[in-house]
């Protein structure tokens, strides 16, 4: 098991964790990716998953295409449009956006439609306009799906920013992985992915914890009333 | 276009051996995964540690998964097993799940009937929960074959032959055909699959559309 110690010795090494190319900085780049990639998938997202999940109008279109989207190869969209974009971010963010969309919008309408019709029904027969039903009743009840969905988005793209660093242009914790493979420097290829899988598993811990806390307040309202 | 034309028979083993890398991962995760969510609905204690493994194990990122393998199995760095062994745990993670669910779905009335009308613990297993089981099984073996699909495509990067390549190269060489035909093959995969998948179902079980409906006029 050479490997596994010189992967030690690589995670270890104080030189690896230095500079723009060293580990903190290339973590910085992937969550950086990740939290611009989530906050434009979100803009767009969002707003569909609520005006679906509110009138149930388009259902059957979102469906079909959030599948569709889903089997999209994301390598091969980073590729195409890195082609024409020239060196810098926009192929990156146009495959990891197009990558996390399905999950988004499918975790916001299922989110909206999971209120019990009943509820949404009590608030508008006290006179709740469309807009109050939906940010007071349907956006807090389904919140924890909501949240899951940002989840399932958020670790998709932590994991599929990896392959980010084959263009041109973009940086991120799959530098270690490709520029070691294309070297056969192994130990940075596993130590480095050793890195991503790290990153993955705190921020889904991060998320856990704060599905968690969504779920305990919603269960705990209506004791407060 | 002429590219397309002139590469048919590279294409063609791309496409071939994409196929056959998707295709084993599924079928192993989804028959591996049987087991360990009929066992994880009887007891409690097993769904809890296995689904939070399940979980974790889908959290790691897959090209960082199939460069990690080499290191803890011993096989090469290029090797397409990793690809075959990295998506089958990934599909079984994802299918425990749903074979979970599935198994608890079946409603305990009738695991009671067909126990007063003499099936043994195997017999019950295979011919009543099983079937009962097979729509959310269902479910879950076409979100598994969609993604392995797609996860495929990033073996290209380590150098593993399959329609991914058809990016990498089409990349290294600007040719913007060899990629467009690339997306348009692993998304029509992919939806080939999960149409055959979904007619199956129908075959295997032609109960569950109606059912479904009926379940759905009753909410």
């Amino acid at each position: 098991m050479s490997v596994a110690s010189e992967t030690w010795d690589w995670l270890t090494d104080s030189a690896n964790w230095e500079g723009p190319a060293g580990i903190p900085s290339r973590t910085l780049e992937h969550l950086q990716y990740t939290g611009m990639t989530i906050a434009i998938a979100a803009v767009i997202a969002i707003p569909l998953g609520f005006y679906i999940g509110h009138t149930g109008r388009f259902r059957g279109i979102a469906v079909a295409s959030t599948g569709a989207l889903r089997a999209l190869p994301t390598l091969g969209v980073l590729t195409l449009v890195s082609l024409h974009s020239g060196i810098d971010l926009t192929a990156a963010l146009v495959a990891l956006v197009l990558l996390a969309i399905p999950s988004l919008l499918a975790g916001t309408y299922a989110g909206i439609e999971a209120v019990d019709p009943a509820t949404v029904d009590a608030a508008r027969s006290i006179g709740m306009t469309h807009w109050q039903v939906l940010w007071r009743v349907e956006v807090p009840l389904g919140l924890p799906i909501l949240i899951g969905g940002f989840r399932t988005a958020t670790l998709q793209v932590i994991a599929t920013a990896t392959i980010a660093a084959a263009v041109p242009g973009a940086g991120g914790l799959g530098v270690f992985l490709l520029s070691g493979l294309a070297v056969s420097d192994y130990p940075r290829v596993v130590g480095g992915s050793v890195v991503v899988i790290v990153l993955a598993l705190v921020v889904d811990l991060l998320f856990a914890a704060v599905q968690r806390l969504s779920t305990r307040r919603r269960v705990s309202t209506p004791e407060r009333v | 276009m002429t590219w397309i034309g002139n590469n048919l028979d590279v294409i063609g083993g791309h496409l071939l051996s994409h196929l056959w890398l998707s295709i084993v991962p599924t079928v192993l995760g989804f028959v591996l995964a049987l087991p360990v969510g009929w066992i994880c609905n009887r007891v409690p204690l097993v769904r809890g540690t296995v689904l939070s493994l399940a979980s974790i194990l889908y959290t790691i990122p897959s090209l960082a998964f199939f460069l990690i393998l080499p290191s803890i199995i011993g096989t090469g760095f290029l090797d397409p097993l990793n690809i075959v062994i990295a998506l089958t745990i990934f599909a079984v993670a994802v299918m425990a799940r749903f074979a979970t669910d599935g198994f608890a779905s079946v409603s305990p009335q009738v695991l009671d009937a067909a126990r007063a009308s003499g099936y043994g613990r195997l017999g019950l297993a295979l011919r009543v929960e099983l079937p009962l089981a097979g729509p959310v099984l269902l479910a879950g073996l076409r979100v598994v074959s969609v993604s392995s699909v797609s996860l495929v495509s990033v073996g290209a990067l380590i150098g593993v032959g399959n329609l991914g390549r058809l990016f990498t190269e089409g990349f290294q060489t600007e040719n913007n055909a060899e990629i467009i035909a690339g997306i348009v093959l692993v998304v029509a995969l992919a939806l080939v699959l999960d149409a055959l998948l979904v007619l199956g179902g129908r075959l295997v079980m032609p109960w569950s559309s109606g059912a479904r409906r009926a379940r759905g006029g009753a909410a």
